[in-house]
């Protein structure tokens, strides 16, 4: 994939200073979250249900405005002018595809994110067609998305986010409901692209084979930010917060 | 909590004397007053002065401010606004002519659209206090109790629900469509506008596509509850004399002024 535009070395990812968002009904959605993602990390963001993941990603590209705090995305600051541009370098993809699908074919909606940022036909059929390829839909083209299978329409909404070739990826429970070849095939895919990569997960076998990072949200706040091998390891931890070590899957490994 | 709730949800949790009155003795008085208030004749100032007593008085039981109450009532201005061109129609002393168009407003059509916004306006504030201090499953329940057909409840309570369904489907489907609007730096982005209008006309038809889908599916897993078109409530309210006493005395004051004021 291409990536839009130069990216100087150096300049952290994402960068999160002090976050704050509260629901419009009063709730706490984020409570002071900060951190620091290098270019061409791997991160996983895990938490109990509710505890604020898929929030944070929309206050990543501006869809959500947190009431205070700092969002920097490759050192442009977000603003409600710079989220346009800002949502070129940050490809989210929702845990629902069906959120995502809305064109009568695959290959429009595919080319949606391409098109809206004034490329060229080509480059626009080019890119839709080498994501498609990308997550083996490639012979879909001209297929109604609400005619296909769950795990088809998840991997058709991942190429709609990887065709706009952002060099940043938010992605939200990519691998919920996926079978487990289909599954296997996103981890391989997302191992192979030379992106940051952050991903919201109740998929602990993913993280430990994807990324090496792990933040644990809960509560709206980051509780840790580690290593995976050490937070994976902890199942006190891990239990603290609704989730399970892997061993309780009797998962292979240690 | 859906995030469209924030903004529809009009119950507002509290303990109070109306809170606890039971809802089939507070719809039945929230209809009765509002169709006193229909009876008003036109500048009958004194009488819908009197008629906002009762509001006043459930108001205050309900620990509702005025405030409060101003801002929800504002809502209805819209639909009031359309009796505003009385003003103009109604033949009769002339008070003002409209600057540019020449329009003349006269005494007798002034006069009615101020009864009809007085008299709505106290119709919506009875509606807003009857909404804030009951919950929407009480409503329903008090709309069985008072021997409303039951398919007539179950819509409404399907369209309270799926509303909100739907409704959270179309933002989050607008959310995923603004994710992936972005702009590169050299180029201009958003396409044409028909382009545009053509991709919200999708978004529509799919929204619309799902629904159908969902209602479907909604169906099935209604009909392996063993849904056979009763909704059952676990809300088991019982009319308390003080309640009924309340809402009778209030119902006959308003009845009451309106009577007082035709034979004035």
């Amino acid at each position: 994939m291409t990536a839009n535009g130069t990216t100087q070395p150096g300049v952290p990812a994402l960068d999160i200073e002090a976050l704050r968002y509260i629901y419009p009904d009063g709730t706490h959605g984020l409570d002071d979250v900060s951190f620091r993602i290098q270019q061409g990390e791997r991160v996983a963001l895990i938490g109990p249900n509710g505890a604020g993941k898929s929030t944070l990603l929309l206050n990543l590209n501006g869809i959500l405005r947190a009431q205070s705090g700092r969002v920097r995305v490759l050192g442009e600051e977000l603003t409600e002018a710079s989220a346009r541009s800002i949502r070129g370098k940050l490809g989210l993809l929702f845990s629902n595809p069906d959120d995502q699908l809305f064109s009568p074919t695959v290959l429009d909606d595919v080319a949606y994110g391409p098109l809206h940022m004034g490329l060229d036909r080509d480059e626009v059929l080019r890119r839709s067609r080498e994501a498609l390829a990308a997550v083996g839909m490639a012979g879909f083209e001209d297929r109604v998305p609400h005619r296909m299978s769950l795990g088809q329409k998840k991997r058709v909404a991942m190429a709609t986010v990887l065709s706009m070739g952002a060099p940043i990826l938010l992605l939200d429970e990519p691998t919920a409901s996926l079978d487990p070849v289909s599954r296997r095939g996103l981890i391989e895919l997302l191992a192979s692209l030379p992106l940051t990569l952050i991903v919201a997960t109740h998929d602990l076998a993913m993280v430990d084979d994807l990324l090496p990072r792990t933040l644990i949200l809960d509560g709206g706040r980051v509780i840790t930010d580690g290593p995976s091998r050490d937070i994976l390891n902890d199942g006190e931890l891990l239990l603290a917060h609704q989730l399970e070590p892997l061993s309780m899957h009797g998962h292979p490994h240690a | 909590m859906s995030a469209l709730a924030a903004f529809t949800d009009r119950y507002v949790e509290r303990s109070s004397p109306l809170h606890r009155a039971d809802a089939a003795v507070k719809l039945p008085a929230v209809l009765a007053y509002v169709l006193a208030l229909a009876l008003t004749r036109e500048a009958a100032w004194v009488v819908l002065a009197a008629s906002a007593l009762p509001v006043v008085l459930a108001a205050a039981l309900g620990g509702f401010s005025p405030m409060f109450l101003l801002h929800r009532s504002l809502l209805a201005l819209p639909f009031v606004a359309a009796a505003v061109p009385l003003a103009f129609t109604r033949p009769g002393e002339v008070v003002f002519v409209m600057p540019l168009t020449g329009w003349d407003a006269s005494r007798e059509g002034i006069e009615a659209v101020a009864t009809i916004l007085a008299r709505s306006w106290l119709s919506v504030l009875a509606v807003v206090l009857l909404t804030a201090s009951t919950p929407v499953a009480e409503l329903l329940h008090a709309l069985r109790t008072l021997r409303v057909p039951r398919l007539l409840v179950a819509t409404v309570f399907f369209t309270y629900r799926y509303f909100h369904v739907v409704g959270d489907e179309a933002m989050r489907m607008m959310r995923a469509r603004d994710s992936r609007s972005a702009a590169l730096t050299d180029r201009r982005a958003g396409g044409t506008i028909t382009w545009r209008a053509s991709v919200l006309g999708h978004m529509v038809g799919s929204l619309f596509i799902r629904s159908l889908d969902r209602s479907e599916r909604v169906h099935a897993a209604m009909q392996a509850r063993g849904f056979t078109g009763d909704l059952r409530f676990l809300t088991t309210g019982r009319v308390r004399g003080i309640d009924a006493a309340a809402a009778i005395v209030l119902v006959a004051y308003a009845f009451a002024v309106q009577a007082a004021g035709r034979l004035a």
